[in-house]
């Protein structure tokens, strides 16, 4: 482990002349968007293209009786009017379950419900016409009867005998359920001088992306070929799966990814409203546009993070923590979502609580319920938030119970720097994490000694400011342990393919994608630099399975880890074969030359030989004048996926600064601060950005955004007016400090910076509003950290 | 999320909007700023068959200041009256309240008139009318009259106008030289509706108010004018003064519940509103016991 810009004299493939590796650039495909240029599913129109609506149910749970369309049908400019059970001759139903994760089920789910709807927003029917207005206007003339069955609705009593069960031939509401005992935990507790315990609740949420999921599908019957236009994160993945319910092959299916206006994992799933617009395109014949308005995108996208978790955490009066224990209760709507299955946030949440701890006793059950709301899935730092805020809110508990300050009991319990490669109790390997030098840099960071003591200088003029603090661990750049071991085919390798064009340029072809994160920032930057060429003479192509290599896509902060990875191994052996022939025409060996400011140059000094333009030249039009045997090789493709660790964890540590307003119950956030440890850094700024936007998702968490459901199963909020997403007037300064420790797995060394923001910010955040709250004996496990919730732990209401 | 097919027409006066408003009724939606207006159309909560598009009337837009009185034309924009220099002067409370609107984009497009047609119970704008003891102008085939702001409001989204009436404006007396004015209110976020707020105009001789008006709005239907405030005119104001009138207060406040707040949380924040209220306009610190009774 290093401080960053320690070490400068060794240098690596990554510090190479004028690399761009550890550079804050601008991205290169900025000035498109900011011009407007950029291309999203719902700017493209196609001749004959039908615009599509959903018809969507109005309850939680009933019975389809009877779906009338003769009116809608007669409708000047409707198309189509189709039912679930039309469709389904179509497009097969699917069942959202991994075998990895053992016991879980599900069970078949249709693009269009057909006889049952079991959450408020599913769609019933599909009406295609000349534009939206039209479509709109004729949904709501087709009659649809219902027989309203009962809502299962809260988690808690999913599970008893007398609740309904939602899909009887699965038995009970139990979609899986994950337990976990290492080391000695009984006698842990049993031998712990205190034992604290908290019920810890979390509010549903969801990812709210500025473009709403789009797709645009087009069935080329001529050609017996479907092209899917769409916002995803993991084109290859829409490929297969369309591919095998349409019962094509996925020769048959092009997925193409233009620019996208957000995900979050938001898009990183099969909905059913999308495989219903790629049947829907095979039926009809013609090109099909779907854009989910903002109300659809609330009754539709995947909700997160609905969890209600007890825990208990044992300490001695040294500070030592001597277990932790868990049940985590979460419920997931009414079908485990394809096809990465709504079991893995439990399952993360089992596997990161006491993460960053030394003690080996843990022992933790997770159960994940079916009920009638909207579909729970993976959304940014799945799990991370709710194993964070349980085990820190545990160690403040601790430390509040033995008289001890939240840093110093972190740093007797923090995994020392010098202890890895080490594991975790549920089985996590850690390669190499900094704890305890992310917490010093935090401490100096946020002046921690002199906040403390204004806080005191504070309370006693009643002014109530609280310091939260927050470690945390990071899963990244995930292998096939994440996924493909359970049967799904979600590719865990990259690849990349570059090649030099006939006046020296770059073009590079990623199967990674962007939505706004830096994708191909980072990419050109890896390439650019390896190469000697400078950026903006490197070109990316991504989101397209016709043109880029099979891979992953951009999810679960493997983006630059992984196809950062495949691009510089991509990039050295293209230079490689540029030498070859460079050396060919300046009767040089390879070793003695390289590339540099878009030319051949000598090792040696760097002076230059030939412009990189004119090797090209050479190379593609007077192969004649190279000597025999030369056959010029431009254009390299590599691929990568991580094999040692089945996951590069990454680590920081996190603090809140705010005031809790006790008249009122309004928090008002001051300060925030991150310490990461993300490796190697390609460019510093996207790394700041991901972790200022991750802390806001994070902060959105703690304060402002919930999706309220009422006991019949009614989303109540489901508009910008009434979901509150964070917004800047509340957000705080977010201060980044890195700490790099590379991965050795890659040369690289990149591990994921995307969620680490939002795995640690509302654990700091809660911990920082008790730590305010401390003189009035309040405690709030809770979130959103509501000024409703706030005033009733104060007793004011 | 696209409105239903609708009529469209563009006013080119005042006389031709009432014309085809007393033609369509309660048909008709009359169009300002927008900004209330479209949302309610793209979600089809209300499908007028005809939009009277008043936009373009320029008779309809200003600010003046005449002898005691400053007019508002009802198609002045938000941050028109944001950014004016009469208002500042001559009712500043308007001026710190309507940055509380909206943000910016909304602010650029909503107009006053429409602010006050729409009557949201949540907004700051009629509160401030009632606090600033504002004429509402209204204007009908018949001719024009004149309603004070207290009467105005009627309950949510729901005024003394009928469909076939125009607001054309309103006239606010120029705040006189010794008044104060007090404005606070609480949201989650800049520019949300407010869970509850308080715009106060006063007048403070020597340590005592002898004129208090105290408008709370989001705590009710419509603002509510308190009577609690005449239990601190003309008193030496002590805490227990303070606590008298919080009783009162809660007892003729009658909010709603909803997503943000309770109704007795909304009770506590308007106490906490008056107790803020009563120690800024008297510079008192110590009164600000934070709605504890
Ligand atoms: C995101 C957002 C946040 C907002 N936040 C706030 C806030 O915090 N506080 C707040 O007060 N407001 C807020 N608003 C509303 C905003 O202030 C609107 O501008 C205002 O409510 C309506 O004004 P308008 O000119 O846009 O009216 P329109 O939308 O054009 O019309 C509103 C209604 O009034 C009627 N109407 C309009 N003009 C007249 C007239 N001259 N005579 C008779 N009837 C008329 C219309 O027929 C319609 O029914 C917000 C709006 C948005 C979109």
């Amino acid at each position: 482990m290093t401080i960053a810009s320690a070490n400068p004299e060794i240098l690596s493939e990554l510090d190479r002349p004028n690399s761009y590796i550890g550079k804050t650039v601008p991205r290169p495909n900025l000035e498109r968007l900011m011009q407007g240029r950029g291309l999203y599913v719902s700017d493209m129109e196609l001749p004959r293209m039908g615009h599509l609506v959903f018809l969507r149910s109005p309850h939680a749970h009933a019975r389809i009786a009877d779906i009338d369309t003769v009116a809608a049908k007669q409708l000047p400019g409707v198309i189509a009017v189709v039912t679930g059970k039309e469709l389904a001759p179509v497009i097969t139903p699917w069942v959202g379950v991994l075998s990895h994760l053992k016991g879980l089920k599900s069970a078949a789910q249709h693009a269009i419900a057909i006889d049952r709807v079991c959450w408020q927003g599913e769609a019933v029917a599909a009406i295609v016409a000349t534009s939206r207005a039209v479509a709109e206007d004729a949904a709501e003339i087709v009659r649809v009867e219902y027989e309203e069955l009962e809502a299962v609705t809260d988690m808690r009593t999913a599970l008893d005998p007398a609740t309904p069960v939602i899909h009887p031939s699965l038995g009970d509401n139990l979609a899986f359920e994950r337990n976990l005992d290492a080391g000695e935990v009984d006698t842990a507790f049993a031998g712990s001088d205190e034992v604290v315990e908290a019920d810890f609740i979390f509010g549903r949420h969801t990812g709210v992306t500025l473009e709403p999921r789009s797709v645009l599908a087009d069935w080329n019957a001529a050609e017996a070929r479907l092209t899917i236009y769409q916002g995803t994160q993991a084109p290859h993945m829409v490929q297969n799966i369309a591919a095998l319910h349409l019962g094509l092959g996925e020769s048959q299916v092009r997925v193409v990814c233009k620019d996208v206006g957000g995900s979050f994992g938001i898009k990183v799933h099969i909905y059913a409203d999308e495989m219903a617009t790629y049947a829907l395109s095979k039926l009809l014949r013609r090109p099909i546009k779907f854009v989910a308005d903002r109300v659809e995108s609330f009754n539709t996208d995947i909700h997160a993070r609905d969890h209600r978790c007890w825990g208990r955490i044992g300490v001695g009066r040294d500070g030592i923590i001597t277990a932790f224990e868990i049940d985590d209760l979460t419920g997931i709507g009414p079908y485990s979502m394809y096809p990465r299955t709504s079991a893995i946030e439990a399952n993360q949440v089992v596997n990161l609580v006491g993460g960053p701890y030394v003690t080996r006793n843990y022992r933790a059950r997770a159960r994940v319920v079916f009920q009638n709301k909207n579909v729970m899935c993976q959304y940014r730092a799945v799990g991370h938030p709710i194993a964070c805020s349980v085990t820190e809110g545990l160690v403040d508990l601790a430390a509040a119970k033995i008289g001890m300050d939240p840093v110093e009991i972190r740093r007797r319990n923090l995994i020392a720097d010098n202890a890895y490669p080490c594991a975790s109790p549920s089985g996590l390997r850690f390669e190499l994490l900094s704890h305890h030098a992310a917490m010093n840099k935090l401490m100096t960071m946020m002046d921690y000694d002199a906040l403390r003591a204004e806080q005191a200088e504070l309370r006693a003029r009643k002014v109530h400011r609280g310091i939260g603090i927050a470690s945390f661990i990071e899963v990244t750049n995930p292998s096939a342990a994440f996924y493909g071991v359970g049967g799904a085919r979600i590719s865990s390798q990259d690849g990349v393919a570059v090649r030099l064009d006939a006046q020296g340029s770059v073009i590079c072809q990623t199967s990674i994608t962007e939505q706004g994160q830096g994708s191909e920032s980072l990419t050109a930057q890896i390439v650019g630099s390896v190469l000697g060429v400078s950026m903006e003479r490197v070109r990316i192509i991504l989101g397209d399975t016709d043109n880029t290599p099979y891979g992953g896509g951009t999810w679960a902060s493997r983006g630059a880890g992984i196809g950062g990875e495949a691009a510089l191994q991509a990039a050295k052996i293209l230079r490689r074969n540029i030498l070859d022939v460079a050396a060919a025409i300046l009767q040089s060996s390879p070793n003695e030359l390289d590339l540099a400011g878009n030319a051949i140059v000598n090792a040696s000094d760097g002076s230059p030989r030939m412009e990189l333009r004119e090797l090209a030249r050479i190379a593609y039009f007077r192969p004649d004048t190279l000597p025999p045997g030369i056959q010029p090789e431009l254009m390299a493709t590599r691929h990568f996926v991580p094999r040692e660790y089945p996951f590069a964890f990454t680590n920081g540590v996190q603090a809140s600064w705010l005031e809790v307003d006790t008249d009122t119950g309004f928090v008002k956030l001051l300060r925030h601060w991150v310490v990461e440890d993300c490796g190697t850094m390609i460019n510093p700024q996207l790394v700041d950005e991901q972790i200022r936007g991750g802390v806001v998702q994070g902060l959105g968490a703690a304060l402002l955004e919930k999706c309220i459901y009422d006991e019949r199963g009614q989303l109540t909020n489901a508009n910008m007016a009434d979901y509150l997403v964070p917004m800047s007037g509340e957000m705080p300064d977010i201060d980044v400090g890195h700490v790099v420790s590379p991965t050795s797995e890659t040369e690289l060394g990149a591990k994921g910076a995307g969620e680490a923001g939002t795995a640690g910010a509302a654990a700091a955040v809660a911990n920082a509003v008790n730590d305010a709250l401390r003189p009035f004996g309040a405690v709030i496990t809770e979130i959103p950290l509501t000024p409703r919730v706030i005033l009733t732990a104060l007793g004011r209401i | 999320m696209k409105a239903a097919a609708f009529a469209y027409a563009r006013a080119t006066s005042v006389v031709n909007a009432l014309e085809l408003l007393g033609t369509h009724g309660d048909k008709a939606k009359v169009l300002s700023g927008g900004q209330s207006l479209m949302p309610a159309m793209n979600l089809r909560l209300t499908s007028p068959e005809l939009i009277v598009d008043i936009g373009e009337l320029a008779e309809l837009r200003g600010i003046a200041v005449t002898g005691s009185i400053v007019r508002i034309g009802a198609l002045t924009r938000h941050v028109d009256v944001l950014k004016s220099p009469e208002i500042a002067a001559n009712a500043p409370l308007l001026t710190e309240a309507i940055a509380h609107v909206a943000h910016p984009a909304v602010r650029n497009r909503g107009t006053i008139g429409g602010n006050l047609a729409h009557a949201d119970p949540a907004s700051e704008l009629p509160a401030c009318m009632v606090a600033l003891n504002a004429t509402i102008v209204v204007r009908g085939q018949a001719g024009e009259r004149r309603v004070a702001a207290e009467e105005f409001f009627k309950g949510i989204y729901a005024t003394d106008l009928s469909a076939q009436e125009l607001l054309v404006g309103v006239e606010l007396p120029v705040a006189s030289t010794n008044s104060s004015y007090f404005f606070h209110e609480f949201a989650r976020r800049q520019g949300d509706y407010a869970i509850a707020g308080l715009a106060a105009q006063a007048i403070v001789e020597k340590d005592i108010f002898t004129k208090l008006r105290l408008v709370f709005f989001a705590v009710g239907d419509r603002p509510l004018l308190a009577r609690a405030a005449t239990k601190l005119i003309n008193v030496s104001l002590t805490p227990e003064v303070l606590a008298a009138a919080m009783i009162v207060l809660g007892e003729e406040l009658d909010p709603q519940d909803d997503h943000q707040a309770s109704a007795s949380m909304r009770r506590h924040l308007a106490k906490v509103l008056l107790a803020r209220g009563a120690s800024a306009l008297l510079c008192r610190p110590d009164l600000n016991a934070g709605g504890r009774a």
